[in-house]
Formats: structure tokens, sequence, C-alpha cells
């Protein structure tokens, strides 16, 4: 398979994973955020939104703090269970989910915090348990936003360039995703690989934009 | 039928603290909650169907006792098996009429299916004049459809009273008036007791069989209406 393709493949597997691991997190944090009160509530908001505003390459330093083979998590991992993050798809996977994560959490607050609690209460008082509400009343309602959120984490995950290069590497087949063996090919003066990789990106990204169009529904029943 | 209530709980502080301090005790079957917006009465309903607890104080409605604070029960909402009707319904906009009626059938953690089959909803929605609306979206209904949606809900979850939020402040005059006699009838049909807040006197002549008169937080005065008077001339 041309290089290009596996590229691509390996884009793709690291940021679906990635936007997997943001829906699971950030539905959970955003919610917490939006349904509960506790003091620091809002630098915590701060901290999670830290993501989007650092360079990537600060993110990637922490993450080699954190995750290395000498970092706390790191070196724990290894020891326990031999698991090594550095410079393996696993290890991008993190990053691009680190990156990408408060695009989720952002919009999965925003969207829980729009839903009126007498839906709520209303499901409450018909007999119905904490987690049953959440899954029959709160989800559904906030499900449109926090859907919009996921979209741009998963677009965001699927750019991402610096934090991956310092966690992940560039290994070609490995941890070489589309974005960096974009600018391995301009490095290495490839120009014709680097035009097809472009142009792979932007079909790729043309693609999920229509696909999500698609998956949208234009409008929710009963929701303006 | 019997409502017992002695609540306290203090909200806010400083020049935003609220004390609510009600207790009184009825047999009527509709009871009215008659007082100025701001008085309390919506807090009072929310203690009692488990959506607010108390700092201290006991509920008990029909001989099951919700709420002791000394004996440290609190049954939660979910338990209390009281149907509540919001101010503005607060029907699910994500389901059908059909479906928000089937609500409480399932307690899983799924929503019923827009086709569920149910005798219970069947006839609950025939009852309340809804069958031809079954598969509308509350969007697409009228107030007054709204209001008879947001009752067959409560009515199929089989509640043991029905706690009411200024059921007509949302709909306008020539409506409220027929939908006061709507009330009144279903009530004496189904047979299940009902407790109404409202800041309408109309409500309370229309509906009362008794009254409790609530202002500034706690309760100023009791008067037992006659229950056989039900003006159904305005209808």
């Amino acid at each position: 398979m041309a290089p290009a393709w596996i590229a691509l493949g390996l884009s793709l597997k690291v940021a679906l994973w990635a936007t997997a691991i943001d829906l699971v997190a950030g539905v959970a944090v955003g919610y917490a955020l939006a349904r509960t009160r506790f003091p620091g509530r809002e630098l915590v908001d701060s901290v999670l939104l830290l993501p989007m505003v650092l360079p990537p390459t600060v993110l990637g330093y922490y993450l080699l703090v954190v995750i290395g083979r000498r970092g706390w998590l790191g070196h724990w991992l290894e020891s326990q269970f031999g698991i090594h993050l550095i410079f393996t798809w696993q290890g991008a996977v993190i990053a691009a989910a680190v990156v990408a994560f408060p695009f989720v959490c952002k919009s999965a607050r925003a969207a829980f915090e729009d839903v009126d609690t007498s839906y709520e209460q209303a499901a409450r008082v018909l007999g119905l348990d904490a987690g049953a509400v959440f899954f029959r009343v709160t989800l559904p309602l906030a499900w449109r936003g926090i859907l919009a959120g996921v979209l741009l984490a998963f677009a965001r995950a699927l750019g991402e360039f610096g934090a991956t290069l310092m966690v992940a590497g560039s290994i070609p087949g490995k941890t070489q995703t589309l974005s960096i063996a974009v600018y391995e090919a301009v490095q290495a003066g490839q120009d014709d690989l680097a035009n097809t990789l472009v142009l792979i990106t932007s079909i790729t990204c043309v693609a999920v934009l229509v696909a999500a169009g698609r998956l949208a529904p234009t409008r929710i029943p009963g929701r303006s | 039928m019997s409502w017992d209530v002695a609540i306290r709980k203090t909200i806010g502080s400083g020049s935003q603290r609220f004390d609510l301090d009600v207790s009184f005790k009825s047999e009527a079957e509709r009871l009215v909650l008659f007082g100025p917006s701001g008085a309390g009465k919506s807090l009072t309903l929310k203690a009692i169907g488990g959506l607010l607890r108390p700092d201290s104080g006991r509920v008990q409605v029909g001989g099951s006792l919700l709420f002791d604070a000394v004996r440290g029960i609190d049954m939660p909402a979910e338990k209390r098996k009281l149907g509540y009707l919001f101010q503005e319904y607060a029907l699910f906009p994500h389901l059908t009429v059909r479906q928000n009626v089937a609500f409480s059938v399932r307690k899983g953690w799924r929503n019923p299916p827009r086709d569920l089959a149910d005798a219970e909803v069947d006839r609950t929605l025939a009852a309340l004049e809804l069958a031809d609306l079954a598969d509308r979206y509350p969007d697409q209904l009228s107030g007054g459809q709204r209001q008879r949606t947001a009752l067959a809900r409560a009515l199929r979850s089989a509640p043991r009273a029905l706690l009411l939020d200024e059921p007509f402040a949302a709909l306008d005059a020539s409506l409220r008036r027929r939908l006061r006699a709507e009330l009144v009838e279903l009530q004496a049909r189904v047979g299940i007791p009902m407790l109404l807040i409202t800041h309408d006197d109309e409500d309370v002549a229309a509906f009362a069989n008794d009254v409790v008169q609530i202002e500034g937080g706690t309760v100023r005065t009791r008067a037992i209406s006659s229950p056989a008077v039900v003006p159904v001339s305005q209808a």
C-alpha cells in the first residue's frame, strides 16, 4: 500500500480513538461542570480549556513529563504492565485526545446547561432514577450541542501535529500521521508525495464535514 | 385522602433570605394553595413532591410518610408516586405525545418506542381526547392539548395524588375557563386527589374544596369553602 494511504489510515485510526475517548470523558466532565456546584469550579474549567490555547509543543512536553519513561504515570505503567506509550500509535491517540478534549467538554457543558432542569424533575417524579433520567432526557436534549463539539474534536484530532510529533515521533507506518507525513515530505523535497498527501487530507476533511451534515439532524422535533 | 404538611426551609441569605414556614392539614379532594407570586407556594409544592428538601418538618400524603426530618425519612421524588404538573408542563420535546404519556411505563435507560403497545396508555390517551394527536410532538400542540398531555402523562404513572403548579397561568382567558371545568370533571372521574397552587382567585372559586392561603412564606388564614359549590356556569 502506498505510504500516503497508510498515513491516512493511521490518521483516521488515531483520530477516531481520540474522539471516542473525548466523547466519554468530555460528556462526563461537561455534565459534572454543568450540574454540580463546588469551589474552584471555574478554575477547573479554565485548566481543562488549556489545551485550546497552549502551544501543542508545550502540551507535548507536559505529556512526556507525565507518560514518558521517567514520568510518574509512564514509569508506573511500564513497571506494572510493561506498557510503553512513547513512540507508539497509542501515544499519538493520547496526544490527540488531550488536544481535542476541550472541544467536547466545552460544548457538552454548554449543551447540558441549556437543558431546562424541569424536564429532569418531570422525569424523576415519573419514577426514574438518576441514570435513567440522564440517558432518556438530559442526553437526548443535549445531544445536538455535544455532537457539534465531537465533530470539531474529530477534525482537530485529525489535524494534530505538534503534540503528536513530540510524544509519538514520526515513524512511517507506525506513528506518522497525514499531517506529519506532509511535513516530512516537504522537508525531504518530495513535492509529488506532498501534493498527494495534501489532496487526500483536504478530501478527507470535506468528506467528514459532508458526513457530519448528513449525520446531524437538521431539526430535532420539538427543539427550535 | 389527607394532606398533612408542616415544613420549614430557608433559602438564600442576607437581603435575599426567604423563610418558608408552612403547615396545613386537609382532607379535601381538591385542595388549593392560594397566594401572590413569591409567597412560597411553588417551594411548598416542590417540597411535597420531593424536588426540594426542607430543613425540618414532615410531609404526609394519604397516610404515607414521605418526609420526616426528626425520623430521618426523605423518600426520593421517584418513589413518592405523586403526579406533578409543571407550570409550563415540561413535556419532553424529543418524544411524541404517546411516548410522553407512556414515559413512566418503563423505568429503564431507554425511552418507550413510538409505537409502544400498552392498553393503559391507549385508555389514558382516549380519556383525555389525545388519541388523534398521539404521534405529534409537543411543539405541534396547542396550549390546551399540552396541558391534557401533561395530565395524561401524570395519570398514567398511577399517582396517589396530583400536584399542579399554576396549571392555567400559561393559557389565555377563554381557554382557562374551559380547562378549569375540565379539570374539575377529570378529578371527579379519576378520583385522584389534587393539590393545586395558584395566584388567581378564579381558580380557587372554580376548583377548590378547601383553600390554604399563603403569604410571605407562611399560612395566613384557613377558610373552608363549601365542597358542594362547583361553578360550571363559567364554562
